[in-house]
Order: structure tokens, then sequence, then C-alpha cells
């Protein structure tokens, strides 16, 4: 009875959809007034069916129904209740559904806070969503039911794959996917813009914050996937430029791009062309990653299900988004007026400068993603581009875009003064060069680029803050009047530094992970010991524990350090009943900001257990860098909300929309 | 500055920024890149002691031996056979009989000394490059792949673990 419920919300989900493309769309080629008010409502009835069948689906999860083939598939009845919601979007159909529904989210966001938007333009942007909520509505109910049955109903599900049994589950997927899907509303935006042909600043406005509710979701889901990888995988890896990881990088990086050069249309009416093209290209990416992943192209953890007809029908709808939008697009683009201009050395030469090397590393990674795809149709040579691609052409490209940073938001807006701010960026250079020179010394031999790439990052740390504190006019002006002017700063202004130093210090982790990570492989007896930097473990125990759907073998070790002990560590392997898979879930101590990091092998017939303790220094700040970044965008965001109540210009030139949170 | 001026400049940084991305990646798929071989290639090629490669197949049935942290074991396609030397932790699902990709370099003496070892796989899922391997020679069994393909019961393949 869910089941069909669920399945009935979803057919009539998709009805609303097709009125969301068709009547608003209509009404705003005629100017009818009564047809574009159609839209608001229409988008959030949408979102209320597509939360009933997402509702409905989470439901015959929680009830174990395995009359559905979906559950069978994917559920346990003795899985804790936790895996039970989240295998919801753990397997293909349900995770599409998902999709959705966050579609569904932001265009019922768009209906809800759109009300300053002039008709015209929220009437198009909420069809343009409509399109999409349709094509894909239309791929779940004709590819990828999650409410099909199964007769005869089996007693028992499959359980879900035993990596994905994880509270990582929960949260990483929605933040990916609402990040994903929010770029669908810069898409929105931009196609709008074409099919009215006319786009201003007021437009970039509201771009902005959607384009940057979506960055800082999309930047937190991949740095919370990252650091599930890094747990769970069990060999200690935080980014394996894995085709799906690529996957979603490249919306990132086009989306950062995006955030940008949205900065100098709002501000100073430039580069209105380059900004749409961006917004259409940060979305097909997004869905680009969507086919790489749902298609079974690539077979990696997201890869649930390969088959043929779901492939086709996504390369049908990338191909109907991407070549509709890029086709608008050079049909259009070209009556867009141009303003604003701007010499070559200014805070806006210093975002195009941002957008060129962001764009050219998103390319890089796209072909290092695709050519071995292409490769193999063409020649049927099989290859493997490997993370020394990624790092030499991506790495190369990063560097002297991460070195410019500082920079860029110290130079005036149309003609700045390269030399001043290199003076006033004295202090922070000389920081850098004291960070290099104390690492080459402590660092004896080791990689050569390490303590230069270092200083690159302290260099932006230092840089960003140099940039407040010359705003603030700190050590130029009388304390109180300094900080009077500290306060007074917008938020904005914050946001911009702190997730510059949020790059700087992911960079740091980056690098000091990657260039001084201790490894140590053992084969262990209960009471040996192993050495691993300046520290002791030592096997204790080996217990057999019983979870609810498994088993696990647990090594226990205690740490030494210097004879004072340090607590201890677990490390285990859980062989899960149903799938007779095994995983191994490794054992994290965190000092300060530094891991150890124990995974446990199989234990040999002779009572060896292989053990590999690997120190990984300062490891922790490339997720908390993100999170710092992240926290950046959302000061940033709180800047625009701010401005709500702030004089509004002639005509309906409002602030942007409230952002989505 | 003029207009035009301006906006060469703005052209000549782009092409700068992209002949530099063009010819990082060049360089890097010239240098970078591995070939993926089956058992029967390695010995069909020649290849070079030395040359990184993706070795991928089946672990032969009882080929496994475990030192310590030092395993040993054989990788075939069922035409051809290469001895595989690995120093690590072998992962969750890697097994006798199971599919697997190995990569490396071969020794002087024809061993295989692997520094990753990839299982992508479940108990329903077995790497592509594997799969096309064993349907070319002829030791895929269709069976044992669609065992849960009964009727109209559409399957999906469990997610498969990627390192």
């Amino acid at each position: 009875m869910i089941a069909e419920l669920g399945h009935y919300a979803l057919i009539l989900a998709l009805a609303l959809a097709l009125v969301q493309t068709v009547v608003p769309a209509w009404g705003a080629a005629k100017g009818d007034a009564t047809l574009m008010g159609v839209a608001s409502p229409v988008a959030i009835t949408l979102f209320a069916f597509l939360s009933l069948a997402f509702a409905a689906l989470v439901a015959l999860y929680l009830a174990s129904d395995f009359s559905v083939v979906n559950v069978v598939d994917n559920s346990h009845s003795r899985m804790p209740t936790i895996y039970k919601i989240t295998s919801t979007w753990g397997n293909h159909e349900g995770s599409m559904l998902l999709w959705v529904l966050v579609l569904g989210v932001f265009g019922a966001l768009v209906a809800l806070f759109g009300g300053n938007l002039p008709d015209r333009l929220k009437a198009n942007v909420l069809a343009v969503q409509g399109s999409i909520a349709t094509a894909f509505l239309l791929f779940i109910l004709f590819t990828s039911n999650p409410f099909q049955r199964l007769v005869p109903a089996p007693a028992e599900g499959a359980d879900l794959n035993p990596v994905l049994q994880d509270p990582g589950l929960a949260i990483h997927p929605p933040l990916l996917y609402l990040g994903y899907v929010g770029l669908s509303i810069s898409f929105a935006f931009a196609m709008a813009a074409l099919i009215e042909g006319r786009i201003d600043a007021a437009w970039a406005r509201w771009v902005r914050p959607w384009t940057l509710a979506a960055w800082i979701f999309l930047t937190l889901g991949i740095a919370m996937g990252s650091y599930w990888a890094y747990y769970e995988l069990g060999w200690g890896g935080w980014w394996f430029w894995d085709p799906v990881e690529n996957a979603s990088l490249m919306p990132w990086l086009a989306a950062t791009a995006l955030l940008h050069s949205a900065v100098v249309m709002e501000k100073r009416d430039a580069l209105k062309v380059w900004t749409i093209l961006l917004a259409i290209l940060a979305f097909s990416l997004s869905l680009i990653g969507t086919f790489l992943v749902r298609s079974g192209v690539l077979t990696s953890v997201h890869a649930f299900a390969t088959d043929p007809t779901r492939g086709v029908f996504i390369l049908a709808i990338l191909a109907f988004f991407v070549g509709g939008g890029l086709f608008l697009f050079a049909l259009r683009a070209g009556t867009l007026r141009q303003g604003g201009l701007f010499a070559p050395v200014s805070r806006e030469g210093a975002l195009v400068l941002n957008n060129l090397f962001l764009t050219a590393a998103t390319a890089a990674v796209f072909v290092g993603t695709l050519y071995p795809l292409a490769l193999e149709a063409v020649t049927g040579d099989k290859i493997t581009v490997g993370p020394p691609f990624f790092n030499l052409t991506f790495g190369g490209l990063m560097l002297p875009l991460v070195l410019a940073v500082p920079f860029g938001p110290m130079l005036a807006w149309k003609r700045g003064d390269l030399m001043g701010v290199a003076q006033r960026l004295t202090l922070a250079a000389g920081f850098a060069v004291v960070a290099a020179v104390v690492t080459a010394a402590a660092e004896e031999g080791g990689p050569v680029l390490a303590p230069v790439v270092l200083a690159i990052a302290v260099f932006v740390i230092i840089g960003a803050l140099t940039d407040i504190a010359e705003r603030a006019g700190i050590g130029r002006l009388p304390a109180r009047v300094s900080l009077a002017r500290l306060s007074g700063l917008p938020r904005s202004a914050f946001g911009t530094a702190i997730a510059h130093i949020g790059v700087g210090i992911c960079l740091i982790g980056i690098v000091c992970e990657s260039s001084w990570s201790l490894e140590k492989i053992a084969g262990l007896r209960l009471g040996d010991q192993m050495q691993i930097g300046t520290r002791t473990l030592t096997l204790d125990r080996l217990e057999n524990r019983t979870g609810p759907n498994f088993s696990a073998r647990v090594a226990v070790f205690s740490i030494r350090s210097g004879g004072v002990e340090q607590g201890t560590i677990e490390a285990a392997k859980r062989l899960f009943t149903a799938r007779q898979s095994a995983t191994t879930e490794s054992g994290i101590r965190t000092f300060g900001f530094s891991q150890l990091y124990v995974a446990a092998g199989d234990e040999a017939p002779d009572g060896l257990l292989a053990v590999r303790a690997t120190w990984k220094p300062l490891v922790t700040l490339i997720w908390l860098g993100a999170v710092v970044m992240a926290l950046g965008g959302l000061l940033s965001l709180a800047d625009r909300r701010l401005r709500v109540g702030a004089p509004k210009p002639a005509r309906r030139r409002a602030p942007s929309a409230v952002p989505a949170e | 500055m003029t207009r035009k001026g301006r906006r060469l400049v703005l052209i000549g940084a782009a092409l700068g920024v992209l002949g530099l991305a063009a010819g990082l990646i060049l360089t890097a798929l010239n240098d970078t890149i591995v070939f993926f071989r089956t058992p029967t290639e390695v010995a069909q090629r020649q290849v070079a002691p030395g040359e990184r490669l993706r070795l991928g197949g089946l672990v032969e049935a009882g080929s496994l031996v475990k030192e310590g942290p030092n395993v040993r074991f054989v990788v075939t396609d069922g035409a051809a056979r290469v001895n595989v030397a690995y120093s690590g932790m072998l992962p969750d699902l890697f097994r006798e009989g199971q599919g697997v990709v190995t990569e490396g370099a071969l020794r002087p003496d024809g061993t295989f000394s692997a520094d990753t070892v990839l299982a992508k796989h479940d108990e329903r899922y077995m790497p592509r490059e594997v799969a096309d391997t064993l349907k070319k020679s002829g030791h895929w069994m269709e069976d044992a792949q669609n065992a849960r393909a009964g009727a109209a019961v559409p399957v999906s393949a469990g997610g498969s673990v990627a390192r």
C-alpha cells in the first residue's frame, strides 16, 4: 500500500513538474501574470509530493517491507534503524529519488523566498527547474522505480553494502546533492536571463547567494566524503583521484569560479557573458557527474548498478540540458550588453585570472577523468590515469592560483596598484619565507617541493589576515578607531578572508600529510610492540564482539610515548553475515591536529596479525580547512541578508532572495 | 590602455593559462598513464622490467602464500599466469578465485612486484577489466554473475568497492 502510494505520488509529481515547465514559460512569453503566477504554488506542491514519495520509501525501509525489490536488495531486518533510514539512498533508485527531492526543495525555496524577483524572471527560472524535474522524474519512473514489488516476497533482505553501513551515509550524499542540485538554480537563472535576453547587476545579486549556498554544501559534502573514505576504506588515503571524486570536484571548481565571476558582475556589471557560461558549465558538470556515477560507465563504490538503458537515458538528459543550454547561449549571448571596463591589473583582472586558472584546472581534471573512457572506446586500450597525472596538472595549475590569492582582494576595482599591494604583503611574504626555511632545515632531505608549498599556504593565511588588518587600519590608526572600523567591515570581507584562510589551512594539511607521513607494516603477536615515530604500540588484546548484523574481531592496542601511557586504539575487522563480506574498521586517535591511524588485517593461522600503523601529521587540517572555507561562505551569505533592509535602488532592484539554509 | 589593448592582455592571459594547462596535460599523459594488461598480454608483449602497469585477472586458487606482511599469489586469466609479490595489507575483498587488479612493475626474474592491490568487487561484482578478460578467454560464467537474475526481477549489482 505504502509502495503504491509512493509510486502514485511520484506520478503526480511528474504531472506537476510538466505543469511547472509549460504554464509559467507560456505565461512569461505572453506576459500573462495569471499564468506566471501558477509557478510558485505548483513548485511548492511538487515539493510536497516529492516529499511524500520519499517519505513512503523511508517508511518501507523502516518497516523492512521485503515485498519491495529495492528494500530486499539493500536492507536487512537486523540492521540498526539509522542504517535502515540511510539505506533509502544507499542505492541507485533511492539516491535518484533523493536527487529529485533536493531539486524540489530548491524549487520550493525559490517559490517561497523569491518574492522580490521580477515576475517574468521568477516564472522562467521555475519553468527551467520544472523541466529538470520532469526529465529526472521520467528517468526514475521508467528506468529506476524504487517502488517496484517483488513476488513472492523473500523472508530476509540482502543487507546494505557493509562499506555503506556508516553514519557517513547519513551526511555525505544529502550534502553533496544539495550542492550538485543547488547549481541547477544558477543554471535556471542563466537560462531565464538568456530567454529574456536581459541581464544586469541585480541578476548577479540574485544568483550569487544561491551559488554560494550550493558551493557551501558541495564543499562540505566533498570534505565529508573524503573523511569517510579516509576512515572507512582502511588504508588512510583521503583523496584517490577516483573518477567519481573528480565528478564532484569538477562542479566544485566551476562553482568556485562562478562565485568569483558573479562578484565582478554584481559589483562592476562586467563579465556577464562569461558568468552565464560558467553557470551553464557548472550545472553541466553536475549532470556529467551524475551521468558518470549513475550510468555504470565507471566502476567504483558509487556505481550501484550497471544497466545500459539507464546510462542512455541519463546521457539523453545530459545532451538535452547541456546542449540546449549552450545552444541558447550561442543564440543569445551576443545580444547581452557588455559593461564595466577595467585595467588588466585590478580586482576584476585578478578575478579573471582566478577564473582562468580554475577553469583550466577543471579542464585538466575533465581530461584525466574522461580520457581513459574515450581511449578505450576508440582503440580498446585500457589505461589508468592516476594520481601522478592529477598531481602534476592540477597541482601545477592550482599553486600559481593560490599564490595569487592574497593579491586579489587587496587590489582596487577598475585599476589596481600591484606594487603597492606587493609592499603591503611584505610581512606575509616574510612569514612565508621563514616557514619555508624552518621546514627545509627541519625536514632533512625530505621532498623539495614541500617547504615551497607550505610557504605558499602560510602566505595565503597571513595575506588574508593582512587584508582585514589593512581595511581596518590596524597599526596605522589608533586602536579604538581601527576596532570600530573592524566591526564596521561588511561580513563578506570577513567571509572572503576566512574562506581564503581555509584554503591555506587545507593546503598545510595536504602538504604535511603527503610529505611527512610515517607508515609501518608489521606482523604482531599478542604482547608484541611496534614503533611508529615517537610512539610505541602494544597489541594488548584480541577480542570477538558481535554487532546487530555483523561479528567483529577487534585488536586493542595501547599507545605509549616516552614511557607515558596515551590511551588505547582499537582496529577491527567486521564480517557482515548476510553478504559474507568484511570491512576494515580502522582505529584512529587524534593528537592535536595529527592522527595515528591503525588498521588490522587478517590473522594468519600461526597467530600473526598484520598491522599497518600510520602517523599522519596535521592531517585533520585538510578537512578543517574545507570547513573553514564553508564558514567563510556562510559569513558571506549572511552579509546578503543584512542588506535586505538596506536602501533600495530605483526600480525593483531589491537585494537578493533570502538564501537557502 | 585602450579597450583593444585591454582585450589583448585578457586574451593573452587566457592563452597563457590554457597553454600551461595543455602543456601540463600532455606531459602528464605521456609520463604518468599506466596501461592495463592481462597475464596473456604480459606474456606476449614482453613487457620490459620496471615499466609500470596494471595487471588484472583472477587470483589463482591455492596460490596465496603469506609471510607476515609479505604476500605472494598468482594472477591468471586462464591462459597465462603471473607470479605477484606484494608487501602490505590485502584489501577486505581479496579472495582466491576472485578478480583482482594490481599495480606495479615486473622484476627481471618475471615476478610482478605490486605496490597496490585492488579488489574492486563484492560477491556479485567483478572489475570490468577482469570481466572483459575472462569473457575473451572463455572463462566467463554467466550464471555466477547473474545468480539472482531469475524471472522478471531487476537485479542491481550491489555497490562495489574501489580501493
